[in-house]
């Protein structure tokens, strides 16, 4: 059955999740940017797992689980939301879809990348973490709102299947969600409040050395060891893969602390707070240093020097940026808002 | 990061299909979207990352063509599969796939599960891998 009446309105933004459960919630009437989403799902975030390794190198991640910022928007906002996941029957979870779009309810779905053929090719690895929106379907292809692209796309139901049972880490499994009921009113600016406390505890306080500005230092720590360690090939793929888990479309490490600047910029204006908006300033800083840590870790990839020197250069920025964002997040916990 | 300041390093990372969606700050210091096609480093460390695997595949089609591997050696590179994860895409053991890469294996294996491995490997016939042609894909 053709589907063709979902007024669902497509925006681009800067990350997939941001971008679908702004682009969702719109769709209900509830208006928030991609910043606001953002901070409100605590997208915030910094792991370095050197046990783990991704594509044959540590795991280095700048945003928290696939699926935490819409559940966590939802849930401050006391949106009610449906996720199902079908781990073996790809055929039942193209009918629930179908079902659901033919009820007028815009669908959320985790894809692979690797088979999406609308997809840049160059940005096609393995990764299956992606989230797109159903919104409309005719002679048995899908329209879908991928909020990394300019335009809405078209996408064969074959295809669609396929990226929705992607293998690897992080499958998808056929997960799709979608808003089952949305309340009268909310309290913005209590969930803002919450929050900001949320990103600042989890980058501030988490146990262990793995998370937050520990995982910042542990991974300043590992890369002075790298060059030593590895050959220079493997050094290189190393930080070569901590750049992409940053600046890659939907992980930017840089991208994510403006995107955080934003959306304290916006909160300030909320609850009228301008140690909020000084805050924003130094978090915009921050930002600044991760890109210029990017550059120079870049430098470092392309040359592929023997030299421990350039590696602990690289470092030294890491560093730098853990004890700014360390001042800044304690101060946003301890902010009576 | 200011307005200006927005990197606009295009290579061509997007194929002209779409761009990167970026926060920066306007001179009267608030928040706006900008778009970019890229930003230096993260071409450099992608154009890294695809040196990889093509180097990978042309190791692949080395030892394919040395009898040292069989074919699906060299496509599962191309596809930028290890065995657990072509394993996980053929629904089989990563031990059944791992024997599937000896050449002396791999001429047992029965017309079905050619076809799987072909459907996943993406190619329209059985036929470029049984009678695997280097120069085809070369």
């Amino acid at each position: 059955m053709d589907v063709n009446n979902i007024a669902f309105d497509h925006k681009i933004s800067a990350h997939c999740e941001n971008g679908v459960s702004s682009n969702l919630m719109d769709f209900y009437g509830l208006k928030l940017s991609e910043p606001m989403v953002f901070g409100i799902g605590a997208g915030l975030f910094f792991t370095f797992l050197p046990f783990i390794k991704l594509n044959g190198a540590p795991v280095t991640s700048f945003r928290p689980m696939p699926g935490w910022i819409f559940s966590r928007v939802s849930k401050s906002l006391g949106v009610k939301i449906k996720t199902q996941k079908f781990s073996r029957s790809p055929e039942k979870a193209m009918n629930e879809l179908n079902t659901k779009l033919s009820q007028g309810i815009p669908v959320g779905m985790v894809v692979g990348v690797y088979h999406l053929t609308y997809f840049p090719a160059p940005l096609r690895f393995h990764f299956n973490a992606h989230n797109i929106v159903a919104y409309g379907r005719k002679n048995g292809s899908y329209l879908v709102s991928d909020p990394t692209m300019e335009n809405p796309k078209w996408i064969s139901a074959e295809d669609l299947k396929r990226v929705r049972f992607a293998k690897g880490t992080y499958k998808p499994n056929g997960k799709m969600y979608y808003v089952t009921d949305v309340p009268k009113d909310y309290d913005l600016s209590k969930a803002v409040k919450k929050s900001i406390k949320h990103a600042a505890m989890m980058m501030t306080k988490a146990p262990g050395p793995f998370v937050g500005i520990s995982g910042i230092k542990l991974l300043s720590k590992s890369i002075r060891k790298w060059p030593a360690k590895h050959n220079k090939k493997k050094a290189a793929r190393y930080l070569g893969s901590v750049i992409r888990m940053q600046e890659e479309i939907g992980t930017g490490g840089a991208g994510f602390r403006f995107l955080y600047a934003a959306f304290l910029q916006e909160s300030a204006e909320l609850l009228k707070s301008q140690e909020l908006l000084q805050l924003s300033v130094k978090m915009t800083e921050v930002g600044d240093l991760w890109r210029e840590f990017a550059i120079n870790a870049a430098r470092v990839v392309k040359n592929r020097p023997q030299n421990n020197e350039s590696y602990d250069s690289v470092a030294d920025n890491l560093l730098i940026i853990a004890s700014l964002e360390k001042t800044i997040f304690e101060q946003l916990y301890k902010l009576k808002l | 990061m200011k307005l200006s300041e927005v990197p606009k390093d295009d290579a061509n990372v997007l194929e002209g299909k779409t761009s990167f969606i970026q926060y920066a700050v306007d001179n009267n210091g608030n928040y706006v979207q900008e778009k970019s096609p890229g930003f230096h480093p993260q071409n450099i460390a992608l154009e890294n990352a695809w040196e990889d695997v093509n180097e990978q595949i042309s190791e692949a089609l080395e030892l394919v063509i040395q009898n040292k591997k069989s074919p699906i050696y060299y496509f599962m590179h191309r596809e930028i599969m290890d065995t657990k994860l072509l394993a996980e895409y053929i629904d089989l053991w990563a031990w059944k796939v791992k024997r599937h890469l000896k050449p002396s294996v791999f001429k047992t294996l029965n017309q079905e599960q050619l076809e799987k491995y072909a459907k996943v490997f993406g190619l329209n016939e059985v036929n470029d891998l049984v009678n695997f042609d280097p120069k085809k894909w070369m």
